[in-house]
């Protein structure tokens, strides 16, 4: 009788719960878990997976797999002339397609020893720049939205990045694939009123990252999930090829801009700026503060862009003499490369793109290992990889 | 205005150590043997006069037998034109320069002459940096590294095949070609195609 109406509404169970024992640790059979988070992951930030094997929640092994956006660039540039590879380019790093065009014109131009007008050059660093710009506040952007905080800060980082797309439309002609440069110069010089537009925008930004970093950089939770998260030391850095301001915020002072000098900068002051522990969060501090001495070449550059030609004597058709060349520039991720082998006709023998964002994940293992799966996100963001560069 | 002022490297000393180094003419890249490789990358990271402890980039070629035509002067005194034969083979090219010391560039090459079974020695027990971009020149050209740690293929899926930037690569007709049963399936329904017809008649 009263094991049957055991539960009645109102009234108290009659029947005894019955003891849960707890169960031993001891003897319990524990394995790794195996996870694979991406492709389509959104902390990967594009096709991209990471094999990770788990003890709990720490990382014991974790393995990059590639290739989901592979269409063989290379290959494909070998089986078009040199000029129909520059909107090519575009697509590698979707962000930075003015530093894509920038870094095979000039490797194009070291091929044929052509020289670039002075206006062309001063046009380049102010596009190298405001590029420069664009991808690191979507990279800061990004990464706190990857830390949790949702949206936001991310749409407020796309809302000046859309100020500056807006000055690539008017001159190139599209907000993200500028095909915008050529071996020797540019397509086209600035419309009217271009600089006055882009003095606007440059004047305007200080304001905003003063914004932004009062919002961020001393957020205590930022504080506490990227300090001392993923460190890298300066010797696994050099030694694992790693670039740009991952390998600055290390502490190694290696900046192309300053090293190699190329176009003119070795016409304009700035800073470069350096982490010291080489963690999560100086990787994104060092971006920040790049972006304010980006601001300070920008300045200084359409102060004094001179008047004059935008494209020098490059020949009609790019017919570069057998041999080969190894040119590069400071891409806003790191050390963008192209090599080129010619064999003396219209089409390169070999055409090789060094992608800073493939280098630079050779060390994710390295740093994601005994830290939190969470962790594994907030480092691969502030790796700052884009997979249509990667996968090429 | 320069296009690029980076500080040339004296290749003297390298000569000097390794008397089997070649220097490439007009590239004036090292050529080297993969058997001398890991000694003459060594010697190039730790010596003091060179210091390149920044292995850029790895990158392979391929090179097809090929009749190469070359000017020269005869005994005559008159130029006369030379048909050379090349030899197929496959380089490994590597890019170093110095972060220390702020030179660059020296180019080195992993000469291979067995084209059809290529094999090289890896840089990566001295460099980590050639991890991925070894991989990828395994993937995308089939030299073999011998010494690396973790050779698999890193763009293409594993299942595939061939090589895709040699330059004897023949695309598939169908990348996606899978044998499936609706082939047969047709071939069988044309036999029955009469009376399907006599069918649809009635």
């Amino acid at each position: 009788m009263t094991m049957e109406s055991s539960v009645v509404a109102g009234s108290e169970p009659t029947v005894e719960p019955r003891g849960f024992e707890l169960i031993e640790r001891e003897g319990l059979e524990t394995n790794l878990l195996e996870v694979s988070m991406g492709p389509h992951h959104p902390s990967t930030h594009g096709v991209f997976r990471m094999d990770v094997k788990l003890d709990g929640e720490t990382v014991t092994e974790l393995r990059p797999v590639f290739g989901y956006l592979h269409r063989n660039h290379e290959k494909l540039a070998e089986d078009m002339g040199y000029l129909g590879s520059m909107p090519f380019t575009d697509r590698l790093d979707y962000f930075c397609s003015m530093t894509n065009n920038w870094a095979y014109a000039l490797a194009g131009e070291k091929m044929i020893d052509l020289e670039v007008p002075e206006r062309a050059e001063y046009v380049r660093v102010i596009m190298a720049e405001l590029t420069r710009l664009v991808n690191h506040i979507m990279l800061v952007g990004f990464f706190v939205n990857d830390l949790g905080a949702l949206g936001t800060p991310l749409l407020y980082a796309l809302r000046e990045r859309e100020k500056i797309l807006d000055l690539f439309e008017w001159a190139s002609g599209a907000r993200m694939m500028c095909n915008y440069m050529r071996f020797g110069g540019l397509r086209n010089d600035l419309p009217e009123g271009w600089l006055t537009k882009c003095r606007e925008v440059v004047d305007a930004f200080p304001y905003f990252l003063d914004e932004y970093e009062k919002l961020l950089v001393e957020n205590e939770i930022i504080l506490v999930r990227t300090q001392n998260v993923g460190v890298l030391k300066p010797e696994l850095a050099i030694n694992a090829g790693i670039t740009g301001p991952m390998l600055r915020a290390s502490g190694v002072n290696y900046d192309l801009r300053k090293v190699d000098a190329y176009g003119v900068y070795d016409r304009f002051p700035f800073r470069v700026p350096m982490g010291e522990v080489g963690d999560c969060y100086d990787r994104f501090m060092v971006r920040i503060l790049e972006m304010r001495e980006s601001i300070k070449i920008l300045r200084q550059a359409m102060d004094e862009l001179p008047e004059g030609p935008i494209m020098g004597e490059a020949p009609r058709v790019f017919k570069p003499p057998a041999g080969e060349i190894y040119g590069r520039i400071e891409g806003p991720k790191g050390e963008l490369g192209f090599y080129l082998v010619s064999d003396g006709t219209a089409k390169p023998y070999r055409y090789r793109v060094r992608p800073p964002s493939l280098v630079n994940l050779t060390v994710l293992e390295d740093l994601c290992l005994g830290h939190k799966v969470a962790d594994a996100v907030v480092i691969l963001g502030s790796v700052d990889i884009v997979l249509g560069e990667v996968d090429r | 205005m320069p296009v690029s002022d980076e500080t040339p490297v004296d290749l003297a000393p390298v000569l000097e150590s390794f008397p089997s180094l070649e220097v490439e003419k007009g590239t004036g890249a090292l050529i080297t043997q993969p058997a001398l490789v890991l000694e003459v990358v060594q010697f190039l990271r730790d010596d003091p006069r060179y210091r390149l402890d920044y292995l850029s980039n790895v990158t392979g070629i391929d090179y097809l037998a090929t009749v190469r035509k070359e000017k020269r002067v005869n005994e005559e005194g008159k130029t006369e034109i030379v048909k050379i034969d090349e030899p197929p083979r496959m380089d490994v090219v590597y890019h170093f320069y110095s972060m220390s010391e702020k030179r660059g560039l020296v180019t080195l090459k992993q000469r291979i002459t067995d084209r059809d079974r290529p094999v090289a020695t890896s840089l990566m027990p001295l460099f980590r940096s050639a991890e991925f971009q070894e991989r990828e020149v395994y993937d995308l050209f089939g030299i073999d590294f011998q010494g690396h740690l973790d050779l698999r293929r890193l763009l293409m899926w594993e299942e595939f095949e061939d090589f895709p930037m040699r330059r004897d690569y023949v695309e598939p007709d169908d990348y996606e070609y899978e044998p499936t049963p609706h082939g047969e399936v047709l071939e069988k329904a044309k036999t029955h195609a009469g009376l399907g017809e006599g069918g649809s008649e009635e």
